[in-house]
Parts: C-alpha cells; structure tokens; sequence
C-alpha cells in the first residue's frame, strides 16, 4: 500500500432489480475505496447483495446509480465493449463455482483469458505455466477438471484469473464448495497473492476467509453497516489461528 | 389413479407454460417436419401408373383414329366419306371393338371471365364399349349440359352445376369425368395429331381443354362455324400391336403417343416430386434429429427435480412422455393438415388421371408413419433423459452435473490461433461435433435440392414446341414450390440449431464474457459455430445436385447450371444462416453474464 490513490472506487452504488412493490434493493448506496495492494473481504449473510456488488465492481453487471472509478477512470457509463476490455485486462474473478470449462485441461483453462485478451498463442501458454506452477500445480497442467480435486480446480481458476496481470482480483465466495484441507490452500495462496501486492477484494461469509484481509467490510440488506481494519491481515493473530503466515 | 394422472397433466402442461419458446421450436420444428414428410408420402402416390389405372377403368382405346378437320373454310367430311373410312378400319384385322365415330369441334370455352380453347366432343347418353368417360362427380351428358375432363375443370375452378358458355350457348356443367383417349388438360389432342390446324397459332399449340357434349350440341357448334372433325376409338385384341396398326392406317394415333404425351408432361415432374420429396423427408429428419437431442438435454435438470420431490422413475418418465406427446401428437396433426393442402399444388398434372386425383390421397401409411415418427421423437426426447436419471442419484441429477463434452486436442490448438470470435466458434463445434454434422447435412440437402432444380432448369430447352411449352410451366411451378418449401424448412432447421448451440452454449459464452470477451465476439462465435458447418455443406451440395439430378434424369447429358447460379446459391446460403443464427446469438449474448452464471 505505497499509493494513497485507490484502484477501485465505487460511490453510491445501487442495484435494484424489478419495480414497484416488487422492487429489490439489492445494492443501495454502496461506497468503498480499494488501495493498492490491498486486501478486502466483505461479509453478511445469505442473500445480502454481496455477489450482486462483487459483479458491479467487475462489470458483469450494470449498476442502477452510482459511479466506479478504475485506476481513476470512470468506468459507470462506459460501452460494453470497453467493459469486456476492463474484464479481460484490469481484473480477475474467482468464481465460488469454479467455472471451469468442462473439456479444457488446467492449462488450456489458465490461458484462455489470455488468449481472449489477443496475447500470443505461445505467450499465453508459457504464462499459464508459471502461474500453473506458482498455485502448485506444475505437475497437474494437463489434467482435465474432472481428474481435480475442488482446491485444485479453485487454484486453476485463481491462476486464470491471475493471468492477465489484472489491477484488482475479484473472488466470490471463493471457498464456499471447498473442504477444510482445500480451503487453507486457497488461503495459503490468496496469502502469497496478497504479499506479492496483488489487490484483492474477497466475498465471503466465513470468518477464516475474511481472517485474511486487511480490511473487513460487513454487508447487509445491500448496505455496508460495518467496517474494521484488520492489524496485520492473514499474519497477524487471526491469520495464525487458521495457520497462514506469523512463522 | 385419478390424482397421479392429474398430477402428471398438470406437471406437464405447467412445463409446458413455463418454457414457451422452447415448446415453441419444438412445435415448429416437427410442424414443419411432418408438413414435408406428408408431402414427400403423398408424392409417392403420384408416380403410380395414373395411365394405366385410367385406361382399366374407361375402357381405354388402343387406337384412336381422326376422319375430317382442316381450316374453317374447307369442306366438311361427307357422311359417305365416314361411313367408308369407319368401315374400313373396324373391320381390319384385330380389331375387336369400336366406339364412334363422335364429332368434335373446335371452339372456345367462357367461365367467369375466361375464355378457353376447347376441343368438344360429341356423344351418345348410353355408354360406349371403348372409351366410355369415367365420371368422378355429377353425371354424364344430357341435352343442354356438357361434361369437363377433371384436368380442365381444376384449372377453370369449374364445379358440377355451374353454367359455361360455348359457341355463344350455355350449358350446365352435369359432371367432370376422365379419359384415356386424350392426354388431360394442359395437354389436348393437338399436342398429338390435329385435326385443327387454326388451334395452332406462331407459338405452338395454346393450352386446350375437352368436353363432351350431346352430338347435336356439337353439331350446332359446327353450325356456328366451329371446325369439325370426326374421332372413331378402337379395341385391338393385341394393344401391343397397336404401332404396327397405325403404321398401316393414317390418320390414326395409338394409347402409346397418348401415354408418351402424358409421360413428357409428367415424366419429369415425377423425377422432381421423387428427388423434392426424398430431400425433404431427410431434411426434416436432420431437424428431428437435432430437436431430440436438445430436447434431452432441456429435461435432464428438470428429472432431477421431480426425483428430488419424491417422483419415481416411472412417473417421471411418464411427465416428460406426455409432455412430449402433447407436442408431438398436435405438431403431427398440424402437419398432416398442412402437407394435405400443399400437396395438392404439387399434383396438379395427375388430376385428369384416374389414381392421381387433384388432391392426393393421404393414405393411412402415411399418417401412421408420421405419427410414429412424431411419437418416436417424444419418446426418445422423454425417455432417455428419464431412464439417465433413474440411473443417476437423486442427488447427481439434481445438480445437473454435465456430461464432459467431447475433447478435440487439435482443434483446441488450432483455434488459440485464431481471431476470438473463430477460436469461440471451433471450441463451441467441438463441444457439440454431431450438432455440427446434422447442420451440414441439413445444409447440404437444401443446396442438393436447389442446385438439381437450378440443373433442371438449364437442362429443359426453351423451344417453341407443342408440349415442352407446357412441360416448361408446370415444372417452374413444381420446382418453385418445392424449393420454397426447402428453403422454409432448412430456415426452420437453421435457426433452431441456432437456437440450440446458443442455449446449450449459455454457460461457456457467459463465462467466456465473464473473462474479457465482448458481447459481439461471442455473437460472432456462436453465429460462426453454425456458419462454419454449413459451409462444407453448402459446397458438397453442389456437386450433390449436379449428380442427384443427372442420376434422375437419366439419359440426359451432364448439366452444370451457369457458375453465377451456383456461387449465387452458394452465397445467399451462408448469408441466410448467418442471418437466422445471428438473431438466436445475439438474444444469447445480450443476457446478463452474471445472471447466466448464478443461475446455470
């Protein structure tokens, strides 16, 4: 965090989906800056909006009012088009699901953004190796998803999230379908993520998840109600009782 | 009893309701399947032996001999002459019957505004030993009322108990009948031997219609100025000696140029209504066969649903059946009903034959094999998702996990090659290779079928001849029609494979869009993705056509229709898929990807 200037801003974001009396707020006057290198988890129940935001700040979504700043850019009334451009250069998402392609092996997964992104066949590959090797799966690069285990799938989608060397990470729920053993080493790399200075924002509803972050945000009926800076993030006390960093 | 089968009409019907446009395409899909495949059955009826049931049912002459005609102002044939000539040809050697001689005049027939040449005959109230009219409707004739040859009176729309007006009088119409001894209206006697020389104008012999009339209405047309001729038919005992008898006697043509006039006019609209109804049949079968299978893949999420409420196999299998049903059994009839009114249009020549009426028959057969082919798509479209799931836990097909789609490593290679939009549309054929294979097929059956007719067209001269004139229209109209219904199903196919690959594609293109594609690039893709198998099609289906109608039209030299036709073809082809597969793809990508994603 050597910058003072946020990567993402977003102020006075609102979602609302259907009208009259079946109106839903599902994200209402949402403000949040992102500094670099920083890592935030936003928390809240069930149904809270908090994937609703996650898609507004990654520009899967349109939001109903508000404004996002990207690097300083308004990115709120910009064509589709440049938004594709925003999602395959400036960001990464990490789908709860996973959201592998069923019939691509680890590699050839890692390096479609990269391919989408109009990179060089061989460039795209040769990154998607390194990162394949950074998450731990060096040996693993040509297994289809199905041979996977869901922390090794989760880490593919992290790699390909990662490879476009976007400003900000975006991951939803990104342990929600994993097991204890799958969920450390999820966090074990968003740990190495973070250290490397990669700036992330974390949806979760678990604590051990949020453990990890510099700052978290508790989200409710669409609305931010809390806000806690985190002492150390995943290598101070918290990120040792779940067993990351503080050796 | 009575609740489970509530239950199961309601779970059906309210599926039904909540996906709309997929019972929609559904519906269309083997509509318009079972519309051709009704065509295609009734064609077949046509290229039956019409002549030859005919010439069975009204005692057909083996030799018809012409006394008298020539101009207007010539001298009429005197009763003497005749009586010499009859007598000399119904005593000669195999002659075992006779009928006549009838007066025939030249004249012109007024209905509604219309005024048609007509060659009118004259005849006796009891019926003839040789050539005796079958009537089809009405009676026969009777002082003051004429008979009209079924042929003619399709083409005037002249029903019994209407009024014509002939040689200035007016007659009622008191039946229609068919006949062996002339070819059916558009064809006439002058396209065989004329006895009318002003019927035959600079170019060529106009469309002429037959009569019959009492022999004193006839006379008094002759009265009025119309040409006279006399027609005597005669009964051989051998109709294969029938050359051999002409040959002898002048004057004098044989039931083989008759057959030989019918078979010219027909001969080739035959070999198009053969090679039109086969394409059609296997088109609509292409589109089935892509209808069945993402049927299978709709319904695999929903059986894991009705299992998970506590729904045994059986009842699930039977939800999804008569859901099927319900589509299939008022998609056939819809079918049924439109392929029995089009079939009609395609017909036309064979209804002044006997055995080919004006509306073709639609047999039993083909309504039995309709709807079973109708049924056997519901069946496989419910009863192999139900028989997966009865398999599968509860659980598996609750989650929908999908089947891993095929694997092509190389394709996989070459398309991260490509601009984004090919690289999407490789990826995407690759999921789905036998999707790919039913689109080229479908596209290469309509290019085999357009480019046959293209090849037909340059093949039949335009001369100024009698029956090629004829021959000429009525197979532009044939081949229009069949080519317009070619065209509609092989669009209905497009956009529904269209529309398929877009929703079997929904979760990869919005993940694709998820991580940096644009909303364009995937259109383009999925667009790609039925342009890039239609492609082979269209090309292999030149050649196809070129081939198909050479085999069909045997005899005939190789015709390449001009290079400007083919390419024409060859273009409009992949513009109209582009087209019809853009709008489904277009729909597909403007959805929400994150909506797609949370809810896939």
């Amino acid at each position: 965090m050597t910058s003072t200037r946020p990567v993402l801003r977003a102020s006075g974001l609102c979602k609302t989906f259907g009208s009259g009396a079946a109106l839903v707020r599902a994200v209402d006057g949402v403000d949040l800056d992102v500094a670099p290198g920083e890592t935030v988890a936003i928390m809240g129940p069930s149904g809270c909006g908090k994937s609703t935001l996650l898609h507004l700040l990654g520009g899967l979504e349109r939001s109903s009012a508000g404004e996002i700043d990207l690097a300083g850019e308004c990115v709120s009334g910009i064509s589709e088009r440049a938004l594709a451009h925003l999602r395959r250069t400036a960001i990464g998402f990490v789908f709860q699901g996973f959201y592998l392609m069923d019939e691509l092996t680890a590699i050839e997964n890692v390096e479609l953004p990269g391919l989408l992104a109009r990179r060089s066949p061989k460039a795209a590959r040769a990154r998607a190796r390194e990162l394949l090797e950074q998450v731990g799966l060096a040996d693993r690069t040509g297994f289809l998803p199905s041979a996977l285990s869901g922390g090794q799938r989760q880490r593919v989608a992290i790699a390909r999230a990662l490879i476009n060397q976007p400003m900000i990470v975006l991951a939803d729920e990104p342990t929600g379908n994993l097991d204890s053993t799958a969920t450390v080493e999820v966090l074990r790399l968003f740990e190495s993520l973070h250290e490397s200075g990669q700036t992330l924002v974390i949806v979760t509803h678990e604590q051990r998840v949020a453990a990890t972050a510099d700052r978290l945000v508790s989200m409710r009926d669409g609305a931010f109600v809390d806000e806690t800076r985190m002492t150390g993030g995943s290598r101070g006390d918290l990120g040792k009782l779940i067993g990351l960093g503080g050796e | 009893m009575k609740g489970q089968v509530v239950l199961v009409w309601r779970l059906a019907v309210r599926d039904l309701r909540r996906h709309p446009v997929e019972a929609l395409m559904a519906l269309l899909v083997i509509a318009t399947a079972a519309t051709t495949l009704t065509v295609a059955l009734a064609l077949s009826g046509v290229t039956n032996q019409p002549y030859q049931q005919t010439r069975l049912a009204t005692a057909g002459p083996d030799v018809i001999a012409i006394e008298g005609g020539g101009p207007v102002s010539a001298q009429p044939v005197s009763s003497a002459q005749l009586a010499a000539a009859v007598a000399s040809l119904t005593t000669a050697p195999g002659v075992i019957a006779h009928s006549g001689p009838y007066p025939t005049a030249y004249s012109a027939v007024r209905f509604r505004g219309h005024t048609v040449d007509v060659v009118a005959e004259g005849r006796d109230q009891a019926p003839a030993p040789v050539d005796q009219p079958k009537v089809m409707q009405g009676g026969w004739i009777r002082p003051g009322a004429v008979v009209i040859e079924r042929g003619f009176a399709d083409a005037l729309g002249v029903h019994v108990g209407d009024n014509v007006r002939l040689g200035g009088l007016s007659f009622r119409v008191a039946g229609i009948a068919v006949t062996a001894a002339v070819p059916p209206y558009p064809s006439s006697l002058c396209h065989i031997a004329c006895p009318f020389p002003a019927a035959v104008g600079s170019f060529g012999v106009p469309n002429m219609g037959l009569v019959w009339l009492t022999r004193s209405a006839v006379a008094g047309l002759a009265r009025s100025g119309a040409p006279l001729a006399y027609l005597l038919n005669l009964k051989l005992a051998d109709p294969a000696q029938a050359p051999a008898f002409v040959a002898q006697h002048p004057d004098t043509f044989t039931w083989q140029s008759v057959q030989s006039a019918i078979n010219a006019l027909i001969g080739i609209e035959q070999v198009a209504l053969g090679v039109g109804g086969w394409l059609l049949g296997l088109l609509a079968l292409a589109g089935l066969g892509v209808l069945a299978s993402r049927r299978i893949t709709e319904q695999s999420k929903r059986v894991g649903l009705l299992k998970a409420v506590g729904a045994t196999p059986a009842t699930v299998a039977l939800v999804l059946l008569v859901e099927q049903l319900t589509l299939a059994v008022g998609a056939a009839a819809a079918g049924l009903l439109a392929g029995w009114l089009i079939a009609p249009l395609l017909t036309g020549t064979g209804a002044g034959l006997v055995g080919a009426p004006g509306a073709p028959s639609i047999s039993v057969l083909a309504v039995i094999t309709i709807t079973v082919i109708a049924l056997a798509v519901a069946a496989i479209s419910s009863l192999v998702p139900a028989i997966r799931a009865a398999r599968t836990s509860t659980v598996s097909a609750l989650a929908d996990a999908p089947r891993v789609p095929s694997r092509r490593p190389l394709v996989i290679a070459v398309s991260a090659r490509l601009p984004v939009p090919l690289l999407l549309a490789l990826r995407q054929l690759s999921r789905r290779p036998r999707r790919a294979l039913l689109n080229t097929i479908s596209i290469a059956l309509t290019v085999t079928g357009i480019v046959a007719i293209l090849a037909s067209h340059a093949h039949i001269p335009i001369a100024n001849l009698t029956i090629s004139n004829l021959k000429l229209d009525r197979f532009n109209e044939l081949t229009a029609i069949i080519t317009v219904m070619l065209v509609i199903l092989a669009a209905v196919n497009t956009t529904f494979i269209g529309w398929a690959t877009a929703a079997d594609g929904r979760f990869s293109s919005a993940l694709e869009r998820a991580l940096g594609a644009t909303a364009g690039q995937v259109t383009a893709g999925l667009s790609m993705a039925a342009l890039l198998p239609a492609l082979p099609g269209a090309i292999i289906g030149i050649p196809l056509g070129i081939g198909v109608y050479h085999l069909l039209a045997s005899g005939t030299p190789l015709t390449v229709p001009p290079a400007w036709q083919l390419a024409g073809v060859l273009l409009a082809t992949l513009l109209a898929v582009t087209v019809l597969t853009a709008i489904p793809s277009r729909l597909s990508a403007r959805r929400s990807p994150a909506q797609v994603l949370q809810t896939e």
